[in-house]
């Protein structure tokens, strides 16, 4: 399925931009003039310094953000009615699993927004249980799971009306090392088993070269792409991955490009934060 | 993954009661020993029946008057819960309102912020004018007006606190408003809407005894109240107010074990805090 040329790219962005008009007055070019293309298959990271806009750019191929100005295609079309046809799966940095659903009917809301069948979705929540191992916990709620297993169910809902397409942000950024490592095989294995795109937002350099076959880096105001490197190392990964020369060289190219892109802030201060609800509703009544 | 979390088995009934008692018995002790000492006390310093009767008397003042009283009870509890009911419902659909039309929100909400500071009670005689002294409507407006602002504040409250990303994934999902309210902001407001729902089941029989001193039937709380106090007939009126306080525990309580059966699903229901 890899890069078969006839297809239409998974997202392909053209000249994409978009400001945010920060307390005070003051406008900031959040993302200016990006280009990306992205094939079906592959799994891209977006790494960069706070603030340099890669969540937006999440949000801008999930259409949950308008830009300003550029072109945005997700399965060769418009990022708009890509999302109404849903037609990818979000994974965020905290699970956002909603309290008052057991691990099984927040698997299955998708689902159950697609209007599947009670059977059918049940199976299908069964299945993805397996995926992610949690079989068993489907009667839990989710503030009885650690966190881990919170991102799991998070990783299995969005998995599962199996969209093409899955974003996403920093999702093991609340994770021990341990967990994370853990998680990164896991996501591996179920994209190397589910043949689709993944395009995935970090800050951690290790973790987007060892999942990538490309990881495109960013630097901050204005958030721009620096350079893409392609990550040739073998499929599949495995924890000996980690301990290769190729490896380490990788992530030596990868935080070269970062001080690079952006010397001066890259010890900043924390990742991109969310908007604020205020301005996603404005968003949302633009419609 | 190491945390794996095992559901507890579930307790016996017999032992869920016994724990329950256990719970109860210091608060059941406190009220025994105030009353006793209330008693006590009256005898001992010789206080006047008009300034504080006996609990005893007002005992046998309950007992005495007790149709009159569960008539009159009734008849202001009534009051209270149609009030109640009006209330209710106009705060939370004026929050649903308001917090699907956001700009209107914030044009109407300092106005609602300032008429909740307004002492309603204050526009009795004025609803005993619209509706008639004699019609409990009368009495079910002041509650309803009492009752409408802290519900529909603390709804929108709840409606409008939802995290961005919750919405954001309904969004990916292509969900609509509806959707979205009905699945996200809807639930996310149910322990807002039950905490103002606590409030206003006090808040509303207060409105109903108070409302009713401004006129209306005599056969209900207020009126035994104020005119048993007026005949010296002190023991009933600190019955009726012990009958006033029950009615509105209770009511309190209904309100308490309704939003148990609505979030089964929380920590703090499930006995996890």
């Amino acid at each position: 399925m890899n890069g078969n040329g006839d297809r239409a790219p998974a997202v392909s962005l053209r000249g994409v931009s978009q400001v945010f008009t920060v307390r005070g007055g003051g406008r900031v070019a959040a993302l200016d003039e990006i280009d990306l293309r992205v094939e079906p298959g592959e799994f891209v990271s977006l790494i960069g310094p706070s603030g340099c806009g890669k969540s937006t750019l999440l949000r801008v191929i999930g259409d949950l953000i308008r830009p300003i100005g550029g072109e945005v295609q997700v399965n060769g079309k418009p990022a708009h009615q890509a999302r109404l046809d849903r037609d990818y799966g979000i994974v965020f940095q905290d699970a956002v699993l909603y309290d008052w659903r057991t691990v099984a009917r927040n698997i299955g809301l998708p689902l159950e927004m697609l209007g599947w069948e009670r059977e059918r979705r049940s199976a299908r929540v069964r299945e993805m249980l397996e995926l992610v191992e949690l079989t068993g916990f489907e009667q839990h709620h989710p503030w009885q799971l650690s966190g881990g297993m919170q991102q799991r169910v998070a990783i299995a809902r969005a998995l599962s009306f199996s969209p093409a397409l899955l974003l996403m942000d920093e999702p093991f950024g609340a994770l021990d090392e341990m967990t994370r490592e853990r998680l990164n095989n896991e996501l591996l294995r179920i994209w190397e088993r589910s043949k689709s795109t993944i395009v995935f937002v970090t800050h951690s350099i290790a973790e987007a070269v060892f999942l990538s076959t490309r990881v495109v880096v960013m630097s901050a105001r204005p958030g721009r792409i620096v350079d893409v490197v392609d990550v040739g190392l073998p499929q599949p990964r495995m924890a000996e991955t980690r301990v290769e020369p190729r490896f380490f060289e990788l992530v030596k190219e990868v935080r070269e490009l970062l001080h690079r892109g952006a010397p001066e802030v890259f010890e900043g201060p924390p990742a991109d934060q969310p908007l604020p609800e205020a301005e996603l509703l404005a968003a949302e009544e633009e419609r | 993954m190491s945390a794996i979390v095992q559901a507890l088995p579930p307790e016996t009934l017999r032992r869920r009661i016994g724990h329950r008692l256990r719970d109860w018995a210091p608060a059941a002790l406190v009220l025994v020993m105030a009353l006793v000492a209330w008693e006590v006390l009256v005898r001992a310093l010789g206080i006047q029946r008009f300034l504080l009767p006996k609990p005893s008397e007002i005992l046998d003042a309950l007992v005495r008057d007790r149709k009159l009283l569960v008539d009159a009870g009734l008849f202001t509890f009534r009051e209270a819960l149609g009030g109640f009911a009006m209330g209710t419902l106009a705060g939370v659909g004026l929050a649903l309102v308001l917090a699907r039309w956001r700009r209107l929100g914030s044009a109407l909400m300092p106005y609602a912020i300032a008429a909740n500071a307004v002492p309603i009670i204050a526009f009795a005689p004025i609803m005993n004018n619209w509706f008639g002294t004699l019609n409990p409507v009368s009495k079910m407006a002041i509650v309803a007006v009492i009752v409408v602002f802290p519900v529909m504040i603390n709804t929108l409250r709840g409606l409008t606190s939802v995290r961005p990303e919750q919405i954001e994934l309904m969004r990916s999902y292509a969900a609509g408003q509806r959707a979205i309210f009905r699945r996200v902001r809807i639930p996310t407001a149910l322990p807002y809407l039950f905490s103002a729902l606590k409030v206003a089941s006090v808040l509303s029989m207060i409105g109903a005894v108070v409302g009713e001193y401004f006129g209306g039937s005599t056969t209900a709380l207020g009126p035994i109240i104020r005119n048993s106090a007026s005949l010296f007939v002190f023991d009933r009126a600190w019955a009726a107010i012990v009958v006033a306080s029950v009615l509105g525990v209770a009511f309190y309580l209904a309100i308490v074990v309704a939003e148990r059966f609505a979030m089964r699903w929380h920590p703090s229901v499930r006995g996890h805090t």
